[in-house]
């Protein structure tokens, strides 16, 4: 009981500070409470509407109550609401609560008056379709798919198609880096393990020493570095390699990002690779070779199958953290070369579409915690240990 | 005979040759970006046309950057108090013999190094909106904890893993009062472990920009939020007297973390 004691302080602030506000956001993924809450008498009249026939009088009396009850920023809502389903309908839908506002009964020809599509089914179904408090909306939309007027599951067009888009590029990018991450750390991991003393530490510290420096001072040195008239550049035009007046484009492309990711990541791939190296006795090397096996066949007989546990290790975790990168591609990479984080930042930053950055978030987050649940199983989670 | 010798050296050659064309990798950009920041010219190429304190000046007279450094280092001692406490207490809770549900307990508690940082930056962000935590130094603190805390969990409960519980049993059947034992035997066995952690709140704190990025005002802003706006705006070699500043702490820092694992090491071969 006094052992929950000393962990409660903790637990209740992360409950209060980090666990209640991602649920907070998750649950924003699927609330579609707009309508409902500032529409309730459209929305009761709405629901014993049979769909086929133009209402009548009592549902766009029904409306008018609302629009009058409700204010400017909540009509905008839910206005900004129905343009997520049609282009258009946002500045429709103002206009008309900016006329009936001083309408007065019969509100049908005031709805007519204000925009002829009123008289026809086809917005009240969109009313309608906004309506339920639940929606899988923002979660097909961050799959690119989307339901029709008969409520079945469609993938949007080609045009509208970007998020699968955005979530391959993401898993692209994050298996590139961990693929260059462990072409480059192999070898470093084996130098260390199978240097001695000073040497391995000297070593040791070389890779730990960018593992704790800034992120964000890593990520501008390449920028200053990858620069057209960056010092890669002008070290390569005058080397000849290179005409000067042609500088490589080596940054805010694939390129850079590739580059700074996997300058950022390498420690975490060195580190566990270099960990299970360190345990295989030299002297199965030894006795492979003493029994015939040339220095290749027993590299890739014994010493790479063994090493293997440190290989999934790294790899997953480089992947795991390659995913969620978004100060790095943002500084370094085109508009072509954004992941998934970006795009939360954009969905919540810049045009403030809270379901879009909460599906997203949802999808990004579902995949980190598998991808930790496969590193608990093959790892464990208590290995996570840093530095 | 003969060929099978001469792989048999080639091999570690190659390994070095391998192995330290990454370390130069690792490393260069870190060594280039220093020289860089004494440019006399706003140029980011070699050779420096003349050697120049300006950049650093323009650092230390500048009212932005001092806010952002003092903001900073304001937010990062909070956050490490903060945090060194609350994780200091869950590690010696979770470490109690007769804790129970420790594993989903610690899973929970560290579950904010997991998380990716964009998703717990939008949701602090959303739900500071709503409680007026927005533009707050109090707001990025109450954040930073949150994800420095994790790692104060995980160094504390690594050092508690080789503790002798006995020692407090003993400690209390010569009389001693739990808080007397925790604050006398346990405390300072576990000292290096605390202290690493505190150093790792701290850095997590002075490095972290996406969370500050969304919930921190203009005066608010921290020395990494101010460095993103430098790179993405107008990249000046003020940058790389920051980077350069930050590069030397982030060493002394590293060298405090080896030299506090090698004490605990001794000790542990003393024992």
């Amino acid at each position: 009981m006094r052992a929950l004691l000393l962990v409660a302080p903790l637990m209740l602030f992360l409950v209060a500070i980090f666990i209640v506000p991602i649920g907070m956001l998750l649950t924003r993924s699927v609330d579609n409470r707009e309508v409902a809450r500032t529409l309730p008498n459209t929305v009761a009249m709405l629901s014993s509407w049979d769909g086929r026939t133009v209402p009548d009088e009592a549902i766009y009396a029904a409306l008018a109550t609302d629009l009058k009850a409700s204010s400017r920023e909540d009509v905008a809502e839910i206005a900004k609401r129905l343009n997520y389903y049609e282009a258009g309908t946002r500045s429709m839908l103002l206009k008309t609560a900016r006329t009936i506002r001083n309408a007065k009964s019969p509100y049908k020809d005031a709805f007519v008056a204000a925009d002829a599509q009123w008289e026809t089914p086809r917005y009240w179904h969109l009313l309608k379709r906004a309506m339920p408090e639940l929606t899988a909306f923002y979660l097909l939309a961050a799959l690119d798919m989307s339901r029709d007027e008969t409520g079945a599951i469609t993938t949007v067009t080609p045009e509208n198609a970007v998020h699968i888009d955005v979530l391959l590029r993401t898993f692209a990018v994050s298996a590139s880096v961990t693929l260059l991450c462990l072409l480059l750390g192999y070898p470093l991991a084996a130098l260390i393990a199978r240097s001695k003393g000073s040497t391995a530490n000297t070593l040791l510290i070389l890779v730990l020493l960018p593992f704790w420096t800034s992120l964000l001072v890593r990520t501008s040195a390449w920028v200053v570095l990858l620069q057209s008239r960056g010092v890669v550049n002008s070290a390569l035009a005058w080397l000849g390699v290179i005409d000067p007046s042609q500088p490589l484009e080596l940054i805010y492309n694939r390129i850079g990002v590739l580059i700074a990711m996997t300058h950022i990541l390498l420690p975490f791939m060195v580190l566990p690779i270099y960990s299970v190296m360190k345990s295989i006795p030299p002297v199965y090397l030894r006795a492979a070779s003493s029994l015939g096996a040339p220095p290749l066949s027993a590299f890739w007989r014994i010493y790479l199958p063994m090493s293997m546990p440190g290989v999934s290790a790294g790899g997953l975790l480089v992947f795991i953290l390659a995913l969620g990168y978004y100060i790095t591609p943002a500084l370094v990479g085109g508009p072509r070369d954004q992941m998934v984080s970006y795009y939360i930042a954009y969905y919540s930053n810049q045009v403030t579409n809270w379901g879009m950055a909460a599906a997203l978030s949802a999808i990004l987050l579902v995949a980190v915690l598998i991808l930790y649940a496969v590193y608990n199983r093959m790892v464990g989670i208590d290995r996570l240990r840093i530095g | 005979m003969n060929h099978f010798l001469s792989v048999e050296r080639l091999l570690p050659i190659l390994l070095w040759v391998a192995g330290g064309t990454v370390v130069v990798f690792l490393i260069a950009p870190i060594i280039a970006i220093m020289p860089l920041s004494f440019n006399e010219e706003p140029f980011f190429t070699y050779p420096m046309p003349g050697l120049s304190l300006r950049w650093y000046e323009e650092f230390f007279s500048s009212d932005v950057w001092q806010l952002a450094l003092r903001n900073s280092i304001i937010v990062a001692v909070c956050t490490t108090l903060l945090s060194t406490a609350l994780g200091t207490l869950a590690a010696i809770g979770l470490s109690r013999p007769e804790c129970p549900f420790r594993a989903t307990l610690t899973a929970i508690l560290i579950s904010p190094m997991i998380v990716p940082v964009i998703v717990s930056a939008v949701g602090i962000y959303y739900a500071f909106a709503a409680v007026g935590l927005l533009n707050s130094l109090t707001g990025l603190v109450l954040a930073h904890t949150a994800i420095g805390a994790p790692f104060v969990v995980i160094t504390v409960t690594a050092t508690l893993a080789s503790f002798d519980h006995n020692l407090m049993r003993a400690a209390s059947s010569l009389g001693a009062t739990p808080l007397e034992a925790v604050l006398h035997i346990m405390l300072p066995i576990i000292a290096p472990g605390v202290v690493s952690g505190a150093l790792f709140a701290f850095v997590t704190s002075f490095d972290e920009v996406v969370i500050a990025l969304f919930i921190a005002g203009s005066e608010e802003r921290t020395l990494p939020r101010q460095m993103w706006s430098g790179v993405r705006e107008t990249l000046s070699p003020t940058i790389a007297a920051v980077a350069t500043l930050l590069i030397i702490f982030s060493t002394l820092f590293l060298a405090t973390i080896q030299w506090l694992h090698r004490r605990a090491e001794r000790q542990k071969l003393m024992h």
